[in-house]
């Protein structure tokens, strides 16, 4: 019965099984492509030089976001969105420190900076709230407003006059110096690269190796953690393993997104695509595509108003992801309420239809005008519209003394009186309800039942042209009582 | 107003201070509802509503030193932080995006939003980012008199409220189903919760900055090591907070390079530039670690106490029982044993062994001739004692649990040290229904197993002993 259900919902909700055909995709296929045309012919604007350095830009950013995007997809379905927060905020001391020692922004002793630092706010935080009892959020954010804190005094006072490491870095990053200034650069081989490329395309690459290698893991592991302990993967050991990553996205991410904007990069691509697909490979695909697409549109726009580029991903980043919110086919705001709407109507019209057909049934010459339909089904902007429709349709028909139904009208309301008695009758028969309380139940379910479940219950019934109350049953279409 | 204007250092300090506790105190009502970092995304989205603030105040020519200015601001910061605080709420009941997800999604845009609207406003003609940027980690000495009346008036408000609805808020607080099913308003309850830690964010914006979280979560997380109680801990947990405000300001102040001779923060940078914001939470999460490592009963240092004594008290009783069995054989006389016999006895731990003689000897229940041990008399009737709960125990798990007699001395073995008078009383009282309890107290009764020296605690093959 709830398979069947489950059928009818479905059938109305689904996507489209190729959903490349989908008149969706083809309107965002369309928008990407209007864009894409209308970036080209700004960027050909611009002189050389401003050329170069979006090219750069772009080409820093879009690589950090596409990194952050893959492990935020693990951070989100783990539930552990705010550990990426804490870790964005916690690496900061670890890096401070490693400034401190290594004189400069040494890449290396920033890294093991962070990674001690981030890797010491997953256990400190995991130890406080089992050992002492702190709940579990609460423990994180003491770890991690305490850690920041203590990095912002580090900051003022070790390194008070140098260049590298101020507050500016800290919150809005240094991407806008990309491709300009070339102090940020640094020679690799025959090349010269910005520091933040150098640093972030390493940890790009490493984390889309890991989670290649550890799929399987990581994917069980994310919805089922003690699924995958009972399996032998040690969720315990890829959870510290998963924070490892995260804290060298962090890291790495750092000098050119800062540590608080870096929280945009890991979660909201990711959340983005928990709202379009339901399979983790998609989500994966959807979540660094996004993250791509956020990149180039905030370095754009960036650009276009002058304004800091990090910041102005974030926010767009935000922004799509407010669209998804919106116009996601299957989880979006609008797109639940035009699937709720639309089934409201339906239910609506189909009462209507059971009621002009039990009228009948009573060989009355009554008949209802329009006005008696509509309020019988709770009037309003619904019944009205659902009234019309049904005109519209030709289910009825309009006569002198007020509405009847037509000949299809007739065949969809006796289908529809037919659910309704037959589930009454299952109901008394198997249920074993009293007679006063069947009809309610009845009356919800009966725009849901489908011909074939309705040929399940006559089998499962002794005799099927009586319901309970003592009204026939309408026949099956296409059968005909003798 | 210039009747009530405080000196600055005393304004800096109440202002903090009085903070501090109603942070604490409101704090520790969303720390209980799980909602703690909801506090972190409420300073953190009150940013972009000061930018914008500041931007119609610019527009409007509203300068600096007028009142209506920093009016703005916060108007502009609440409004902003508002906004995020429903997003929030909308976003977790109306689509996929959890809770944790959409905290961080707000967090993080509207900072982004800020990030950009700061660096617009940097390059404004004749704007000063100062006038915002401050507000990032807070700066104690742009505190008003005004301000501080205004934080206290906060304070009061909120000690009233919770007074008056003490019991509604306690039941909300941990059953938030329970007071549902009572039939109360709970979505207004939350919603005036959610209000009044906005209300509090942005108040100590201009003194914390977007650390506000931290003065929010450490307080109560502080007290909840101090107390189990719902009244008690929004007690320590405002009076957690004002001390972290007064920690911090006689950190930060002169008063400390007056009484102590040094000033903690001077590494040699010029400490005017520091923000109170970090100075404030590094000395609440001073305090927090304090209370950890300090805490009676539940801090690190009161359980290590507490397992030291236990362990000690455990060596100690199997040192009794191990010299009691040794010597059953000959009672009443008391016999001097080796050590060695001892060491064979049971599996020992080597240091324990030697703290459980040492203690005992202090006690005065052994006596120690080189390596000869003898127990004395009162030593024998705490042996006697503690022998007569391990076998009552085993009888226990024989003739209620039907464990095998063999299998009864190693479980009897860890649960002896831990039987209150009141559990032995229901063991005699168990064992005399069905005829089994020895007769006199003190004596214990014979073991319902074969006792052996050798390290397998549980004697089972080797005849004889007993």
């Amino acid at each position: 019965m709830y398979a069947a259900y489950e059928q009818v919902e479905s059938s109305e909700l689904a996507a489209p099984s190729a959903w490349w055909k989908s008149w969706r995709f083809a309107l965002v296929a369309v928008i990407l492509t209007v864009a894409a045309i209308a970036y080209v012919a700004w960027f050909r604007e611009l002189d050389d030089r401003q050329q170069r350095a979006l090219a750069w830009v772009t080409l820093v950013a879009a690589v950090t976001n596409v990194a952050c995007a893959t492990v935020g997809c693990f951070l989100l379905l783990r539930r552990m969105s705010l550990m990426g927060d804490a870790l964005a905020h916690s690496v900061l001391p670890g890096l401070v420190v490693a400034f401190i020692f290594a004189g400069s922004l040494n890449i290396g002793f920033m890294f093991v900076g962070a990674l001690a630092a981030g890797l010491a706010t997953a256990f400190l935080a995991d130890t406080l709230n089992r050992r002492g009892g702190v709940p579990a959020d609460a423990s994180l954010g003491v770890v991690f407003v305490s850690l920041f804190a203590l990095g912002v005094v580090l900051i003022k006072r070790y390194t008070g006059g140098a260049i590298h490491l101020d507050f500016d870095c800290v919150f809005a990053g240094e991407l806008d110096l990309v491709g300009i200034s070339s102090n940020k650069n640094m020679s690799v081989g025959p090349f010269e690269l910005p520091r933040t490329l150098v640093s972030v395309g390493p940890v790009l690459i490493l984390n889309i190796a890991v989670i290649t290698l550890l799929w399987k893991e990581f994917k069980v592991s994310s919805f089922d953690p003690a699924l995958a302990t009972a399996m032998g993967f040690r969720a315990g050991r890829l959870h510290y393993l998963l924070m490892a990553l995260v804290a060298l996205t962090t890291v790495a991410s750092f000098e050119a997104v800062g540590s608080i904007l870096v929280v945009a990069m890991l979660i909201v691509p990711a959340a983005t695509a928990h709202l379009l697909t339901d399979r983790l490979s998609k989500m994966l695909w959807v979540s660094a595509g996004v993250g791509l697409l956020t990149a180039v549109a905030g370095c754009a726009l960036a650009r276009l108003i002058e304004v800091n580029t990090a910041g102005t991903i974030a926010v767009t980043g935000g922004a799509l992801y407010g669209v998804a919110v919106l116009l996601s086919p299957r989880y979006g705001v609008v797109s639940t309420l035009l699937r709720n709407a639309r089934i409201s109507a339906r239910i609506v019209r189909e009462d209507m239809l059971a009621m002009l057909y039990r009228l009948e049934e009573l060989a009355t010459d009554r008949q209802l005008g329009e006005r008696q339909v509509v309020q019988a089904v709770g009037g309003g902007l619904l019944a009205n519209w659902g009234l019309w429709s049904l005109l519209r349709r030709g289910d009825v028909q309009r006569t002198d003394r007020g509405l009847s139904l037509t000949a299809s009208g007739k065949q969809q309301a006796s289908q529809l009186v037919r659910s309704h008695r037959l589930w009454e009758a299952y109901l008394v028969e198997h249920l074993g309800l009293p007679l006063d309380h069947v009809h309610e139940p009845a009356e919800r379910i009966e725009h849901f039942i489908d011909e074939r479940l309705r040929e399940q219950i006559v089998a499962d019934l002794p005799a099927a042209d009586v319901d309970p109350h003592g009204r026939g049953i309408p026949d099956a279409p296409g059968e005909s009582r003798s | 107003m210039d009747l009530l204007a405080l000196p600055p250092n005393l304004r800096v300090l109440l202002g903090t201070s009085l903070l501090g506790c109603v942070a604490g105190v409101i704090g520790s009502l969303a720390v209980l509802r799980r909602r703690s970092l909801t506090g972190d995304m409420v300073a953190h989205a009150a940013m972009p509503g000061l930018c914008l603030a500041y931007l119609v105040a610019y527009e409007l020519g509203i300068g600096r030193d007028r009142p209506a200015y920093f009016l703005l601001l916060m108007s502009g910061a609440a409004l902003t932080g508002l906004i995020g605080s429903a997003l929030v709420t909308f976003l977790t009941r109306w689509t996929r995006t959890r809770q944790d997800a959409a905290i961080g999604i707000v967090l993080s845009t509207f900072f982004g939003a800020f990030v950009v609207l700061l660096s617009y406003i940097r390059y404004l003609p004749g704007a000063h980012v100062a006038g915002v940027d401050q507000y990032i980690f807070g700066q104690a000495a742009t505190l008003l008199t005004a301000d501080v009346w205004f934080i206290a008036g906060v304070l009061l408000v909120s000690i009233v409220t919770l007074a008056i609805c003490f019991k509604e808020l306690k039941t909300y607080s941990f059953d938030a189903d329970f007071a549902h099913s009572l039939g109360w308003p709970t979505l207004s309850i939350d919603l005036g919760m959610m209000a009044a830690l906005c209300l509090v964010t942005v108040v100590g914006l201009p003194l914390v900055g977007i650390l506000m979280a931290g003065m929010i979560i450490i307080p109560c997380a502080a007290a909840r090591f101090w107390t189990y109680r719902f009244g008690p801990l929004l007690v320590i947990s405002g009076a957690i907070g004002a001390a972290t405000g007064v920690f911090a300001t006689l950190v930060s102040a002169e008063y400390f390079v007056r009484w102590f001779g040094f000033d903690p923060l001077a590494f040699g940078y010029n400490r005017k530039a520091l923000p109170t914001g970090p100075v404030i939470i590094l000395s609440g999460a001073a305090i927090f670690l304090a209370s950890v490592l300090f805490a009676p009963r539940r801090g690190v240092l009161a359980r290590l106490i507490a397992l030291l004594r236990l362990r000690s008290r455990t060596a100690t009783e199997n040192l009794l029982r191990a010299l009691y069995e040794l010597g059953e054989s000959q009672l009443p006389r008391l016999a001097p044993h080796q050590l060695e016999e001892i060491q064979q006895h049971r599996r020992w731990n080597r240091g324990q062994l030697t703290w459980a003689l040492r203690r005992a000897t202090w006690a005065g229940w052994i006596e120690r001739n080189a390596d000869a041990i003898q127990l004395t008399a009162s030593g024998h009737q705490r042996a006697a004692e503690v022998t007569r709960i391990h076998r009552l125990w085993e009888l226990f798990l024989i003739s209620g649990a039907r464990i095998a007699p063999d299998h009864v001395d190693r479980d009897a073995d860890s649960i002896e040290h831990v039987l209150t008078p009141n559990i032995v009383g229901q063991l005699e009282a168990m064992l005399a229904e069905s005829g089994r309890l020895p007769r006199t107290a003190a004596t214990p009764p014979q073991s319902p197993h074969v006792l052996t020296g050798g390290n397998d605690p549980v004697g089972t093959l080797s005849p004889g002993g007993g």
